[in-house]
C-alpha cells in the first residue's frame, strides 16, 4: 500500500505556494479544480481506517489544506473511548462466524454485532457526560477516615448535604425496622411496637404516622411509594401512603423478613413457620408458597441481579430459592452456628453473611466460594451493601462501613459510627450518600461518602419525578412485568440458544423424514471423461478427500491439545508465583 | 479532611415551567437495568399480542360488478387508481381513496380476459373472449361524448393474457400462441409456438424488459426473448401454473401459481429446481403478484382465502378471508406496498391491509420510533415458543383447517410410506427426492 501521507507532502503545491490566508470562496474554487486536493481528502478517507498509531506517527507530516488557518487538525478522527468504558456496556463476546455455506445467517450475524458494536460505543461516550461524580471522603495525613464524626462531616459539607445528616428520637416503640423507596425519596419506618410512619425524608415531610396496635416484625415499600406492606404479629397488611389499611392478606401469616421484587412486582415473605411465600402484588394472587421445612426464618435478602432469595439459617447455611421449585436451588454451608445476616451486591456477584461464630464472610455466588472472611469481635447484627459496594455491619449499637471487602483485605472500617440504641435495621438510601439506622432509640440517617450512585436513569428510578411521571412509570412497569416463571439463577438464559431442544427436535426431524437432513453428503466423485474415472482413479479421489477430512480431524484435535497445554502452563505459573510468596508459617519452617 | 458527599441541584432534574416538558436524565449503566433480557422479551410478547389485537387488514369492499371480477389492473402513474374487468365484459375503473368507481365501460362481450396499463398511464388495453385487443383511453369521455376505444384489433383467436413492454410501445398477448404486436399495426410482429398448447398468461420481465415468460397449459412455463423468434426454454411440471409474476426487485426470480395447491419461486437460469416451494393453500392458486419492494408476495386462491408469502418462505404469514368472499380470481399488490386488492367470483373487489396491524396515517414521530423497537423485539424473540404461538395463530373458516389438516395427514401418510419402501429395499435404490426436485418434470431448451 502507498502511504498517503508522504504522497500529500511531495505532491501538495499549496503548501510551497504559500498563498496568502485563504477565502471561503477561493478556496472552494480550487477543490474543483485539481484533483490532487481531492486526491488527498480521499487518502485522509482512508486514512480514517487506519489504525490510531499509525494515524499518530504520520500526523505530522500531513498538512491539512482543509483549514483556512493553515493549521492542521490535532485530534483528527473521532474521539478515542477509554476501554475500560468500553468493556462497561459489552453483553457478550463475539460469537464465531459460521462457515461459508451458511451465507444468510453470517450476514445476519454480521450486521447485528455492527449494530451491538456501535450501540455499545454510543453507550460509553454517552457516559463521559454523566453530570454528577460520586463522593468521597479522605483523610488527612495520619488520620483515619473512620474517626471523623458524623458532626465533622455534616458540617464540612453544603447545607443541604449536611441536612441529611439526622437523628429521630423515637424512644417509646422502638426498635426501629426501615425501608427506602426504590428512588430514595421515601423512608417507612416500622417500629417494633406498633409504629409505622412514613416520611419524605429530604424535606423532612410527614406523609402519615400510624399505630397499628400490634408488634411489628418488617415494613417494605412496594413498587411505588404508594403503598407499603407491614408485616405484623399475626398477618400481613398493606396500607396506603395516607395510612389507611388496604389488604389484610390472612394467607400469609407469621411473615418475620420481607422483600420486594420490584421488576416481578412479587412480595416475598418468610415467617415463622418456615414459610416462604410469594405475593404478586399486581394482580393480589399467592405465587408461591414453599415450605423450607428448616425452623424460624429471620434473615432473607434477595439477589437484585437475578431475584433469588437467600435465606439464612440457624444450622449456619444459606439457601437459595425461586418461586418455581419447591426444593432449595442452592444450599451453602457458611458459619459454625447459625446465620445472623445476609446480604448480596448489586450485580449479584458477591453475598456477604455474618454468624453466630463472629466471622463476616464474602462469598462469590457465581461459582459460589468463599473469597474473605473477616473476624468481628462483637459479630455483625445487620448486614446492609450500597449501590458502589460499600458494606455497613451494625455491631451492637456501633455501626461501621467497609469498603472494598471482596478485593483487598479489610483491616479497619472506612466509617465509623455510634447510635444511641441497638442497631435494629440498616439500609442505604439508593441515588444518596445516606445510611439509615433503625435502633431501639428512633432513627440516625447518617452520612456515607461514596455510597449512593450518582447518576440515576430517569425512566427506571427518579427522585425527581412528578405524580404524573409516577403514573405513567407505573404503567409502564406493569406492562413490562416479568412473569415469576422467569426467575432463575442466570437472568440472561433466556436470551442463548436452546441447543437441548434443538436437538430434541432434530431427533424428532430424522424421526419423521427417515433421513438426517443435515447430514454431511457422502463424497461421490464426479464422471470424468478421457480414462480419468478408472476404478483406480476413482478410488484415489475418494481417498484424497478422505485425507482432507482425516486432516482437519487431526488439525483441530492438535489445536485442542495446545490449548490445553498452554492453560496448563499458565495454571502451574501462577501456582509458582503463589508458592513464592511468603506465608505466616514459614517461620515455622527449619 | 476531604470530602464530597453526592449533592444534587433539583433545578439541573426539575423543569423550569410547566410550558417545559419533563427532565429525563438517563444513564445507560447495564447494572442500574436488571433483568434487560427478561424485560425485553415480556415487551416483545406484549407487542406480539397488541399485534393480533390490531389486526384488523379488511379495509373495504368495492361493489358495482354485475358478474365476476375476472382481471384486474393497477394504474402505473396513479396510486389511487384500479381497473377491473368482470366476467360479463364489463370494465370498471375505481377510485380508491374515494372508494367509488369512477367509470363504467363495456368493453367486450363475454370475459375480459386481460387488462393492462400503459406504462405512461394515459390508455389501457383489454382483451376479451370476442377475439379482440382494445386500447382505451384513460380519461373520462366529455359530456356527450361515447366510450370508444382508441384502437380496435381483431384477432383469429380467443386472447387469454395480455402485458404490456416497460419502455417501448410494444405488448404481448396470449391464447393459442404468444404473439408480440406493436401498438401501430394490426397484426403480430412475432408470434411463439412451441408444440400445439394453450396459454394462460404472459408476463413481461420489468428489469431485462425484452425477456417475457408465459405459463402453458402443457404444465409448462416458457421463456422467451422478444427479440429472438423462438423460444428460450421452459420447465414443465407435475401440473399446470396458472400465472405467473416476477420479483420487481430481484428480476432474476418469478413465481408461479399453480395448480396442485402450491406456488413455486424460480430462479430464470436454474429452472431444473424451484428456489422455493411456497406451500399453505388447499386448493388450485390463481393469481399472484409481487410487492414493490420484492421480499413478499400475495396469492390468490380457489379456497376462498387471499394469502401473503415472503419470498424466501416456505409458508404463508398471513391470510385473509372473509365470510362473503367466494373463489378469489385476481389478487394486486398496491405500489405503495401498503394495500392488497382481491377481485372475486362474487363480484366485490376488496381493499385490505398488507400488514394487518399497521396503523394508517401519518405516524408521529414517536409513535414510529416505538413501533420500530417493537418490530425489532419481536424480530429478536421469534422463535421463542410462546412468541411464535402467538403470532401464528390465525382463525381459518372450518373447510380450509379440515382441508389443511387432511393434506397435513396425506402428506404424512405418503412420506412415512415412502420410508418404509426404502427401509425394505437394498440401499440406494430408493434415492430420497427432495420436495423440490419432486414437481418438475423436466427442462426443454
Amino acid at each position: 500500500m502507498a502511504v498517503p501521507g508522504e504522497a500529500s507532502v511531495d505532491e501538495s503545491h499549496v503548501g510551497e505556494n504559500k498563498t496568502p490566508p485563504g477565502r471561503y470562496w477561493k478556496e472552494k474554487q480550487e477543490e474543483g479544480k485539481d484533483g490532487q486536493q481531492t486526491e488527498q481528502t480521499l487518502q485522509q478517507k482512508k486514512k480514517k481506517k487506519q489504525k490510531a498509531k499509525k494515524r499518530k506517527q504520520k500526523e505530522d507530516q500531513r498538512d491539512g489544506k482543509k483549514f483556512i488557518s493553515g493549521k492542521s487538525d490535532p485530534f483528527p478522527g473521532p474521539a478515542p473511548i477509554p476501554e475500560d468504558r468500553v468493556q462497561k456496556f459489552k453483553r457478550k463476546d463475539k460469537i464465531k462466524k459460521p462457515p461459508h455455506q451458511h451465507y444468510k445467517l453470517r450476514d445476519v450475524i454480521a450486521r447485528s454485532e455492527e449494530a451491538s458494536e456501535m450501540a455499545q460505543k454510543q453507550a460509553a461516550r454517552f457516559d463521559l457526560l454523566l453530570p454528577e461524580d460520586a463522593g468521597f471522603l479522605e483523610g488527612d495525613e495520619d488520620e483515619d477516615t473512620c474517626t471523623i464524626s458524623q458532626e465533622d462531616i455534616a458540617g464540612a459539607v453544603d447545607i443541604t448535604s449536611g441536612a441529611k445528616y439526622f437523628n429521630l428520637k423515637l424512644p417509646q416503640f422502638g426498635p426501629y425496622r426501615l425501608d427506602y423507596s426504590k428512588t430514595g425519596r421515601h423512608l417507612l419506618l416500622g417500629g417494633r411496637r406498633g409504629h409505622v410512619s412514613c416520611i419524605d425524608w429530604q424535606s423532612k415531610q410527614l406523609m402519615c404516622e400510624i399505630n397499628v396496635m400490634e408488634s411489628v416484625n418488617d415494613v417494605k415499600w412496594l413498587h411505588s411509594e404508594t403503598m407499603y406492606a407491614v408485616a405484623q404479629k399475626k398477618w400481613l397488611y398493606i396500607y396506603d401512603s395516607n395510612g389507611i389499611e388496604l389488604h389484610c392478606i390472612r394467607k400469609f401469616n407469621d411473615v418475620l423478613r420481607m422483600q420486594f421484587l420490584p421488576y416481578h412486582f412479587l412480595l416475598a415473605t418468610a415467617s415463622a413457620t418456615s414459610f416462604l411465600q410469594y405475593l404478586d402484588v399486581s394482580v393480589g394472587k399467592e405465587v408461591a408458597a414453599i415450605c423450607t421445612k428448616t425452623g424460624r426464618l429471620d434473615v432473607m435478602c434477595q439477589n437484585p441481579h437475578n431475584a433469588i432469595i437467600h435465606l439464612g439459617h440457624h444450622n449456619g447455611t444459606v439457601t437459595l430459592w425461586s418461586p418455581n421449585q419447591k426444593e432449595a436451588l442452592v444450599k451453602m454451608l457458611c458459619h459454625q452456628g447459625g446465620v445472623r445476616s445476609v446480604t448480596v451486591d448489586k450485580t449479584g456477584t458477591y453475598m456477604v453473611t455474618s454468624g453466630m461464630d463472629k466471622k463476616l464472610k464474602v462469598f462469590d455466588i457465581r461459582t459460589f466460594k468463599p473469597l474473605k472472611s473477616y473476624f468481628l469481635p462483637a459479630g455483625a447484627s445487620s448486614l446492609s451493601l450500597s449501590q458502589r459496594g460499600l458494606l455497613s455491619a451494625a455491631t451492637g449499637d456501633i455501626v461501621q462501613v467497609y469498603r472494598d471487602v471482596w478485593s483487598t483485605p479489610v483491616t479497619k472500617p472506612y466509617m465509623a459510627h455510634r447510635v444511641r440504641g441497638t442497631a435494629w435495621g440498616l439500609h442505604f438510601c439508593p441515588f444518596e450518600d445516606v445510611l439509615g439506622v433503625g435502633h431501639g432509640e428512633g432513627f440516625t440517617s447518617m452520612l456515607v461518602p461514596g455510597a449512593g450512585e450518582p447518576n440515576f436513569d430517569g425512566l427506571d428510578a427518579n427522585p425527581y419525578r412528578s405524580a404524573k411521571q409516577r403514573q405513567e412509570w407505573e404503567v409502564k412497569a406493569l406492562l413490562e412485568k416479568i412473569q415469576p416463571e422467569l426467575i432463575s439463577l442466570d437472568p440472561s438464559e433466556l436470551g442463548r440458544v436452546d441447543h437441548a431442544t434443538f436437538e430434541q427436535r432434530h431427533q424428532d426431524r430424522v424421526q419423521a423424514l427417515g433421513f438426517d437432513p443435515l447430514a454431511k453428503e457422502k463424497f461421490v466423485p464426479k464422471y470424468k471423461k478421457k480414462g480419468r474415472s478408472s476404478a483406480g482413479n476413482v478410488e484415489k479421489r475418494k481417498k484424497q478427500v478422505a485425507h482432507e477430512d482425516q486432516r482437519d480431524v487431526i488439525r483441530k484435535t492438535v489445536e485442542d491439545k495446545m490449548k490445553m497445554e498452554k492453560e496448563k502452563k499458565q495454571r502451574e505459573k501462577k501456582a509458582a508465583v503463589l508458592s513464592n510468596q511468603r506465608s505466616a508459617l514459614d517461620r515455622f519452617k527449619k | 479532611m476531604k470530602v464530597k458527599v453526592l449533592s444534587r441541584n433539583p433545578d439541573d432534574y426539575v423543569r423550569e415551567t410547566k410550558l417545559d416538558i419533563q427532565r429525563v436524565p438517563r444513564n445507560y449503566d447495564p447494572t442500574l437495568h436488571p433483568f434487560e433480557v427478561s424485560r425485553e422479551y415480556t415487551r416483545a410478547l406484549n407487542a406480539t399480542k397488541l399485534d393480533r389485537v390490531f389486526a384488523k387488514p379488511f379495509l373495504a369492499s368495492l361493489d358495482g360488478h354485475r358478474d365476476g371480477v375476472n382481471c384486474m389492473a393497477k394504474h402505473t402513474t396513479s396510486l389511487s387508481t384500479l381497473l377491473s374487468g368482470s366476467c360479463d365484459g364489463e370494465v370498471r375503473v375505481w377510485n380508491l381513496s374515494k372508494r367509488e368507481c369512477g367509470r363504467t365501460l363495456q368493453a367486450h362481450e363475454g370475459f375480459v380476459r386481460g387488462m393492462v396499463v400503459r406504462f405512461c398511464g394515459t390508455s389501457f388495453f383489454t382483451v376479451g373472449d370476442d377475439k379482440t385487443i382494445k386500447q382505451w383511453k384513460m380519461e373520462t369521455p366529455g359530456y356527450g361524448e361515447e366510450e370508444e376505444p382508441l384502437n380496435t384489433i381483431l384477432g383469429k383467436t380467443v386472447f387469454t393474457g395480455l402485458d404490456h413492454h416497460r419502455k417501448d410501445a410494444v405488448f404481448a398477448t396470449c391464447g393459442q400462441q404468444v404473439d408480440i404486436w406493436d401498438e401501430q399495426r394490426s397484426s403480430p410482429i412475432r408470434s411463439f409456438t412451441w408444440g400445439v398448447d394453450s396459454f394462460s398468461s404472459v408476463s413481461f420481465n420489468p428489469v431485462e424488459t425484452e425477456l417475457l415468460a408465459s405459463c402453458a397449459s402443457d404444465r409448462s412455463i416458457v421463456l422467451y426473448d422478444m427479440r429472438e423468434s423462438a423460444p428460450l426454454k421452459k420447465v414443465i411440471m407435475t401440473m399446470r401454473s396458472n400465472t405467473l409474476c416476477w420479483n420487481p426487485m430481484e428480476a432474476y426470480y418469478f413465481t408461479s401459481s399453480n395448480e396442485d395447491y402450491n406456488l413455486y419461486t424460480y430462479d430464470m437460469r436454474y429452472l431444473d429446481r424451484p428456489i422455493t416451494v411456497h406451500m399453505d393453500h388447499v386448493s388450485a392458486v390463481l393469481d399472484v403478484d409481487y410487492s414493490p419492494t420484492g421480499k413478499e408476495f400475495v396469492s390468490a386462491s380457489f379456497d376462498k382465502t387471499v394469502r401473503i408469502f415472503p419470498k424466501d418462505g416456505g409458508h404463508s404469514r398471513e391470510v385473509y378471508h372473509t365470510k362473503r368472499m367466494q373463489h378469489v380470481i385476481c389478487v394486486k399488490w398496491s405500489a405503495d406496498n401498503k394495500y392488497i386488492l382481491s377481485g372475486s367470483d362474487e363480484m366485490n373487489i376488496r381493499l385490505w391491509k398488507a400488514n394487518a396491524s399497521e396503523k394508517l396515517g401519518v405516524l408521529a414521530p414517536r409513535e414510529r420510533e416505538s413501533r420500530n423497537y417493537s418490530q425489532k423485539l419481536k424480530e429478536k424473540f421469534q422463535h421463542h415458543p410462546q412468541i411464535r404461538r402467538i403470532t401464528h395463530h390465525r382463525h381459518l373458516p372450518k373447510n380450509v383447517y379440515h382441508q389443511s389438516k387432511e393434506l397435513r395427514i396425506m402428506k404424512e401418510a405418503r412420506r412415512r410410506k415412502e420410508r418404509n419402501v426404502r427401509k425394505h429395499s437394498k440401499p440406494g435404490t430408493v434415492p430420497v427426492v427432495s420436495e423440490k426436485a419432486k414437481h418438475v418434470v423436466t427442462v426443454v431448451k
